[in-house]
């Protein structure tokens, strides 16, 4: 696996299973307005994988179905926090404004990228990000300056959530062992192509802080967290998300469908 | 479950179409309004005109509550529905699969959405409703208390189960009551694309292995006498429909719809290449239609009556989502109020 398609496949695993998990909460919204939007939110994150995945496949030859469909836990590059366990609503608000913001960043760094497919769909994906993050700001302002039961649940989420947003600005998987060279000076940064994550945590946390400030909301004392998805290496809740996903498809393995 | 809709007296509506069962036709609503009595002159003069109705006419009362109740339980059976195809979400067996079966379960809370505003121009609430929904006292189309039980079932929801729906649905887009006619101009027409993707579903199913082949024929095998019971029993048994068509609300009858939608599946089949579960079906000539077995409608019966396959887990998983989102809700209201309040002390300064 290239270094690029080691970055596309991360960006593209955080979007699919972002989705798979909003999935979930089509048909148990709290209101019917919110079904519409967490489908919506869903949909697009969806179609980013699938724009990036397509990408991936160019080089390794592989369809976007057989990237998301017949790689095993160990290969998925998504950071730890899309994969998480979320059928409370707060806690889906929490993940939701945490990941669209940082998406909003990325996306909006990556419309100048030097890969032209790469700036394409990050110009697509910057417009999306943008009300996803805004959505979510809304429902944490809403929960957190709500009633006592719901400020009380929103830091609750909040609390469990926050130190897994780490694994976001970590740039250590972009390292080139070989060449022994320091993530920031990898030949995807220094030739434009990608954007290092760790230049996105000042922006994201600043927005983050901004929301959580006006929300009534405490920012979490930091705390340290074993997140490892960007190395394939997932919480145990992962293997039954793909095992969800992956079943009918892999029962079947080449029909179409 | 079960004692809610025994109970029932209101008559059922699946998805755009009145009927009951036969216990509940012996025992009429007594309190409610009885057509005509209150008839204004220019409620007449609409409907003889073919003009739409809107929430500022007058109306008779009983006509406000028919298309109060028939709304509801249209918006009621459109965000069920969400719930058989949703089952499917999240194993969709390609992307591009996963990909429309969310906007299609999407397009059914935007239509719960419009028919619940176009049922509030009527003087009722959304919130009203969910309840009444919640407590079984209103109903939602019976066909989405079976199982979809392999991925050929979300195909066969679409082409059999919306194709049906259109079917029932497209007069109502020339339905005397203005609000609702507008709102099944659009569902409709959304309606017809989750028809032909159900279509394609199945199609791709019936050209591909010999195990996707026997999925999509067992799907065809179990939705196609629940899909032929979405048009109620027939004419003679139905006793609503004669009021509702003075009305304008019901433009045909059960049997006249039941017998379009089977005139229009059944060279859909063929070209599926799947079999119909009828060996009665044949076209007669004489007739300009396809024959077909009567509909045994005992089944059906049993379902409206909680006896389906699943009618208590769709109602409990829509009140669980309800109550568990209680609090977001709450929260979403003293939010706002907060917010009132915080405008309305700035303005004062």
């Amino acid at each position: 696996m290239s270094p690029l398609e080691n970055y596309l496949l991360a960006l593209a695993d955080d979007a699919l299973i972002s989705s798979q998990r909003l999935g979930w909460w089509i048909s148990r919204a709290p209101q019917l307005e919110e079904d519409v939007a967490m489908a919506n939110i869903g949909l697009d994150q969806l179609g980013q994988a699938r724009a990036l995945l397509t990408l991936v496949g160019e080089t390794t030859g592989q369809s976007e179905d057989e990237l998301a469909y017949l790689r095993d836990e160990r290969d998925f590059r998504n950071v730890c926090l899309v994969e998480r366990e979320q059928s409370d609503f707060a806690v889906a608000m929490t993940r939701l404004l945490i990941f669209s913001t940082w998406q909003h960043e990325l996306y909006g760094a990556l419309t100048s990228s030097s890969h032209p497919t790469l700036a394409a769909i990050a110009a697509k994906a910057v417009k999306e990000t943008a009300y996803h993050a805004d959505h979510a700001a809304h429902w944490v302002l809403r929960l957190g300056d709500g009633t006592d039961e719901s400020h009380r649940r929103m830091q609750a989420a909040l609390e469990a959530e926050w130190p897994w947003r780490d694994e976001l600005f970590d740039n250590t998987f972009l390292n080139e062992p070989d060449l022994n060279v320091a993530p920031h000076d990898a030949q995807l940064m220094v030739d434009g192509t990608a954007v290092d994550p760790a230049t996105l945590r000042e922006p994201v946390e600043r927005r983050l802080g901004a929301v959580l400030d006006q929300a009534t909301l405490g920012v979490p004392e930091p705390r340290v967290v074993f997140s490892k998805g960007r190395d394939g290496r997932h919480t145990e809740v992962m293997g039954y998300l793909l095992s969800e996903m992956q079943h009918l498809h892999r029962s079947h393995q080449g029909d179409t469908w | 479950m079960r004692e809610f809709v025994t109970s029932a007296v209101t008559v059922v509506t699946v998805y755009g179409n009145d009927f009951t069962t036969p216990e509940q036709q012996a025992a009429p609503d007594s309190a409610a309004p009885r057509p005509a009595d209150d008839e204004p002159a220019s409620f007449r003069a609409l409907l003889e005109a073919d003009d739409r109705v809107e929430p500022r006419d007058e109306m008779p009362e009983a006509y406000r509550k028919t298309l109060i109740r028939q709304i509801a339980q249209h918006a009621h059976s459109e965000i069920i529905g969400m719930q058989p195809e949703g089952n499917w979400i999240s194993r969709a067996p390609s992307l591009r699969r996963k990909a429309i079966l969310m906007a299609k379960v999407q397009d059914e809370a935007g239509h719960g959405l419009y028919l619940y505003a176009a049922a509030e121009t009527l003087g009722v609430d959304r919130a009203d409703l969910l309840d009444q929904l919640h407590s079984g006292r209103q109903k939602y189309s019976s066909i989405f208390n079976y199982p979809t039980l392999t991925w050929a079932d979300v195909g066969a929801i679409g082409w059999l189960v919306d194709g049906a729906a259109i079917v029932n649905q497209v007069p109502l887009c020339r339905c005397s009551y203005g609000p609702y006619a507008r709102a099944m101009v659009r569902v409709c027409k959304e309606e017809s694309f989750h028809q032909r993707q159900g279509f394609e579903i199945l199609h791709t199913l019936s050209h591909g292995s010999d195990a996707q082949k026997a999925m999509a024929q067992d799907a065809v095998n179990r939705y196609w006498w629940p899909s032929l019971m979405m048009f109620g029993p027939p004419d003679d048994d139905s006793p609503n429909s004669a009021q509702s068509m003075a009305w304008g609300i019901k433009r045909f009858s059960n049997d006249d719809l039941r017998q379009r939608f089977i005139d229009m599946t059944v060279p859909q089949a063929e070209a599926l290449g799947l079999t119909l579960p009828d060996d009665a079906i044949a076209w007669n000539e004489e007739r300009g239609h396809y024959d077909f077995t009567p509909v045994d409608f005992t089944e059906l019966f049993e379902v409206i009556r909680g006896n389906g396959p699943c009618n208590e887990q769709r109602l409990s998983h829509r009140v669980r989502a309800h109550e568990e989102g209680a609090w977001v809700r709450e929260a979403a209201a003293a939010y706002a109020d907060k917010q009132a309040a915080r405008k309305q002390t700035e303005s004062v300064a």
